[in-house]
């Protein structure tokens, strides 16, 4: 019999967490720093691989995922170190997904080859808008023709390419953001994410908005019309949502990104990197320091990067795959999660009365409406 | 034992912030009653809300020795009186348990309804009253002016005002003074049968029920066997002594003395202020006139968030009420909250006291439904009944008519708000009687409603006035008008936590009112949300809140799960602070801020 993790799959995410340049929308884990010593943070990673793997030696890998942070800021030696030292661990997939996130400038462009080279077969580009004055209000640092050109020596280079949009920016109507998606329809290969902008706290964007900055942004009812025409547009560009933002043509979702929403194991290496690992039983959550200095620290003299570990209870893992699971277009497996659905039948009820929910092929789902406002679905499910 | 003439008994009037207070404590630390390293602002006001509303509550007292000009030495009593129009049988009582008042009015600022109704009060109990002419040291202080409006408005001679500053201490000395030398001494037969008057009582928790007294005839001493005449209870007095303000035993109390008792009193609702207490033995058989036991007029439902903190309120209040024998509370149904307390409050302050007392010394979270006053439904069959809560409304057809509470209402306010105070007031279904001028203020009496003022009149006026226009009231007696039950219902479901009372001709206006709050309080749900007014059967306001369209969470990766699982534990936190109507959510805060009315 399968574990259940294994219904998820297993992947590994990587860590970077230094940028040229700090986005002001950005929440991540990430850093501006102008001299990092790659040379040592290999050696880091290499000793958290080694630090992690215990107890798992031999598990098949289905995905690598470089994050950041500018993961395309790593020297493609450094990237073909690590896949090799997970390699030697793992069992491989014959399919294995190794994705990089890349900043489309010219200089990462220039490393895309030996990226291929080192083993990554798919890279993530954060093009982010395809206009001048939104990349500059978005603090990109590429131009939209140099975004281009950095996409399309991707695209010969790597099989599969996906890339970032961040739409219900400040001032966009829907006719703009209709073009625009065209545009990116156009160019797409197989998958793209399309994400709503969010305004963080602790972020630039953050602060401006709380003193009343940021004017411009989107009523509710503009973001939901521009949600739903993202939906109507990608469908019929045969790229439809197969979760909330992420969008791909059949079979070329991204295999990482399903391991967290599909409940599989996953481990994270490098700083405030979180995993999720099944072991004797046990769902075990673990979380690494989040600041780069302090990771590097803690791994280099004490031996690991670990702030956290903690087990979770059955019904608190099978609580997170319902919350991770719903953002999925397919929905969650009944059965594997009966557990929870079980203590919530009259909520579930409740809910696919007034159309938010529904059952198909043995799995729970949101319907078209109420894909959209899951947060309360979630609220009603989780919170109540 | 001092002798009558060598005591003074008074009170302070002022309005509030008019530095009642400050002046309270600047005497006390002149005097050298309270060390200066003890002294803390407000000493006289010992609860929390008391000090940070600056306001009083209980009546308490101060026993103050002063060496006067004359070489003698005095004991003066003064005596902190509630001065709020919810309190006003209190402060009677408090009145008539001293001689004289000093009148403090702000030289910047000058008299104030409040004032007025206070003064009233000392008038009625014969005081003698000096005017004292406090924060003299402002720019904007015109003390001959506040000088001709006190003569003018109150009609006391006010030449000889001492001036003041309680803050800086400027005049303090001369109010000493003044205490010793204009106003009386009190009297009484030290050896006639004793009467004392009860003139405020609280709980302590080592003490038990503490009883603050004014000695009128006769001697108490510790050991006594003392009755009070009202209620025929009897107590052994334990403990007898004064306030400096600390609490010291002496050993007894005689003529014209003011100090309190411990008698093993269990509940404050043993002892009713304004009783009579006496010796059981050889008493006196005559009480104090004016007695009256304290009667609710404002109603309202208290009701846990958290309906499992039932119990927890349950205890609260009956500890509450062991401290308040005015405040009332019996067990409430309702279909939308559950289990909860029907209270009466002596007024809104009073109401507003004791739910603030509830949420933080309890630490129980409150839904407070809309306060109703008292009506009087004239039944068809010729009974009458008292309804105090809108959702017991009786079936139409077997009322008759009902009665509503009116109230005298003193305003007073500086011209240029004349014209808003006048609209505010007519809104209300008032009826002016009187406006007349004292300099560049008018006084403005108006006829209203008791439950158009109960709910947020004060605030209104407030704002409309900026905070100039001072108000008073006191209650006149019933009225019969069209008076009607609307109900609101969200989602098709009546909640009747937020039923009113209404006149039939403002229905209307107030049930739209109602419906349009509603809609921006309600937040927004998966499906769409129709919220109603409706008389009887008849719907006369609607809206509809439109459904949510988008909320969802753009990224959740790996990482993101743990911070979404934290969001999702704060939004069940926020939940608990919604009650639950149907499948609606209507945050705590909206049954009172639907009810408040913007014009």
């Amino acid at each position: 019999m399968l574990e259940d993790w294994q219904h998820g799959g297993f992947g590994v995410y990587v860590h970077w967490p230094f940028c040229q340049s700090k986005c002001p929308y950005c929440d991540f884990n990430s850093h501006v720093s102008a001299n990092v010593d790659q040379k040592r943070w290999f050696s880091a990673f290499l000793s958290e691989i080694e630090r992690t793997v215990v107890g798992l030696e031999g598990r098949q890998l289905s995905s690598i995922y470089f994050g950041g942070g500018t993961p395309s800021l790593m020297e493609p030696w450094l990237v073909e170190g690590i896949l090799d030292a997970l390699k030697s661990k793992f069992l491989i997939a014959n399919d294995i997904e190794i994705t990089l996130e890349a900043n489309p400038t010219s200089v990462e462009a220039g490393r895309f080859q030996a990226y291929h080279d080192a083993g990554v077969n798919r890279v993530s580009m954060g093009i982010q808008a395809l206009n001048v004055p939104d990349l500059k209000r978005l603090g990109r640092l590429h131009s939209v023709n140099e975004g281009q050109d950095a996409f399309d020596t991707a695209r010969h280079i790597f099989d599969r390419v996906s890339f970032d949009l961040i739409y219900a920016r400040q001032d966009q109507t829907l006719d703009q953001w209709r073009s625009e998606l065209k545009q990116a329809l156009a160019m797409s290969v197989d998958h793209l994410s399309l994400y709503q902008l969010t305004i963080e706290p602790g972020t630039a964007f953050g602060d401006r908005f709380s003193k009343g900055g940021l004017a411009g942004l989107p009523s509710e009812d503009l973001g939901a019309d521009m949600y739903e025409l993202t939906q109507e547009l990608c469908e019929a560009a045969g790229m439809p949502a197969y979760e909330t933002s992420n969008h791909a043509a059949v079979g070329s979702e991204s295999r990482h990104n399903l391991v967290y929403w599909n409940s599989g194991d996953y481990l994270g290496l490098g700083p405030g990197a979180h995993g999720r690992i099944t072991q004797y039983g046990h769902r075990i959550a673990t979380e690494t320091h989040l600041a780069p200095g302090k990771w590097l620290d803690a791994v280099e003299n004490s031996g690991s990067g670990e702030s956290l570990s903690r087990k979770q209870d059955g019904f608190e893992a099978q609580e997170e795959a319902l919350m991770m699971g719903l953002r999925l277009r397919s929905g969650i497996d009944e059965v594997r999660f009966e557990q929870v659905l079980n203590t919530k039948v009259e909520k579930i009820q409740g809910l696919k009365e007034i159309g938010m929910l529904e059952t198909a092929n043995g799995f729970l789902r949101t319907t078209e409406q109420g894909r959209p406002v899951l947060n309360a679905i979630l609220r009603e499910l989780l919170a109540g | 034992m001092t002798k009558l003439s060598n005591i003074r008994n008074f009170s302070i009037v002022a309005h509030i912030d008019h530095g009642k207070s400050t002046l309270a404590d600047r005497l006390i630390q002149s005097t050298g009653t309270v060390a200066d390293r003890d002294m803390e602002a407000q000493l006289l006001d010992t609860m929390d809300i008391e000090k940070e509303r600056g306001i009083t509550i209980k009546a308490n007292s101060v026993r103050i020795e002063y060496k006067a000009k004359d070489g003698e030495t005095y004991i003066l009593n003064l005596i902190d009186t509630p001065g709020h129009v919810d309190f006003a049988y209190e402060v009677s009582r408090s009145m008539r348990a001293v001689e004289g008042s000093l009148l403090v009015v702000d030289a910047s600022q000058g008299v104030e309804a409040q004032t007025l109704a206070n003064v009233y009060h000392a008038l009625d109990a014969d005081h003698e009253i000096v005017p004292v002419l406090n924060k003299i040291d402002l720019p904007a202080a015109e003390p001959e002016q506040v000088c001709e409006q006190i003569e003018d408005v109150i009609g006391i001679d006010a030449s000889d005002a001492v001036h003041i500053s309680a803050k800086t201490g400027i005049g303090i000395p001369d109010v000493l003074e003044a205490i010793v030398t204009r106003l009386p001494a009190p009297e009484g037969e030290r050896d006639a049968p004793l009467k004392a008057m009860l003139v405020d009582s609280w709980y302590d928790s080592y003490l038990g029920v503490v009883v603050l007294v004014r000695i009128i005839d006769g001697v108490l001493k510790k050991g006594d066997k003392i009755k009070m005449i009202n209620t025929g209870a009897l107590y052994p007095v334990d403990r007898i002594g004064v306030f400096r303000p600390g609490m010291e035993v002496i050993d007894e109390l005689g003529p014209g003395e003011m100090g309190f008792l411990t008698a093993s009193i269990k509940q404050v609702r043993d002892t009713r202020v304004g009783d009579t207490i006496t010796h059981e033995k050889k008493g006196c058989t005559e009480a104090l006139p004016g007695f009256k036991p304290s009667q609710p007029v404002v109603f309202c439902g208290l009701f846990p968030v958290d309906s499992a903190e039932f119990e927890d309120l349950r205890n609260a209040i009956e500890k509450l009420s062991l401290n308040d024998a005015s405040f009332s509370s019996e067990m409430e149904t309702s279909a939308a909250l559950g289990f909860g307390f029907r209270c009466g409050f002596l007024g809104l302050l009073h109401l507003e006291v004791i739910r603030d007392r509830l949420e933080r010394e309890y630490n129980i979270d409150l839904i407070t439904t809309a306060p109703s006053v008292i009506y009087n439904i004239h039944m068809r069959d010729g009974s009458m009944v008292e309804l105090h809560n809108p959702a017991d409304m009786p079936d139409l057809t077997h009322v008759d008519h009902l009665e509503e509470p009116r109230i005298k209402a003193t305003i007073l306010v500086p011209d240029e708000y004349l014209g808003d105070v006048l609209k505010l007031c007519q809104d209300r279904r008032g009826i002016q009687e009187d406006l007349t001028y004292a300099g560049s203020r008018a006084m403005v009496v108006y006829d209203l409603p008791l439950n158009e003022v109960v709910f947020d009149f004060y605030d209104r006026l407030k704002s409309v006035t900026k905070g100039y226009a001072s108000f008073d009231y006191v209650m006149t007696g019933y009225r019969e008008d069209r008076l009607v039950k609307m109900q609101i219902m969200v989602n098709d479901e009546p909640v009747d936590a937020l039923s009113t009372m209404v006149h039939t001709d403002r229905a209307e206006a107030r049930g739209r009112a109602m419906v349009e709050k509603l809609k921006d309080l309600i937040p927004r749900h998966m499906f769409k949300i129709p919220i109603q007014a409706a008389i009887g059967g008849r719907i006369i306001a609607r809206e509809t809140l439109s459904a949510m369209r988008k909320d969802v969470t753009a990224k959740c990766y790996g990482g993101d799960a743990t911070r979404k699982k934290k969001l999702l534990e704060k939004q069940k936190k926020g939940k608990k602070k919604m009650r639950q109507f149907g499948k609606v959510d209507i945050p705590q805060e909206a049954f009172i801020s639907a009810l408040k009315m913007d014009g």
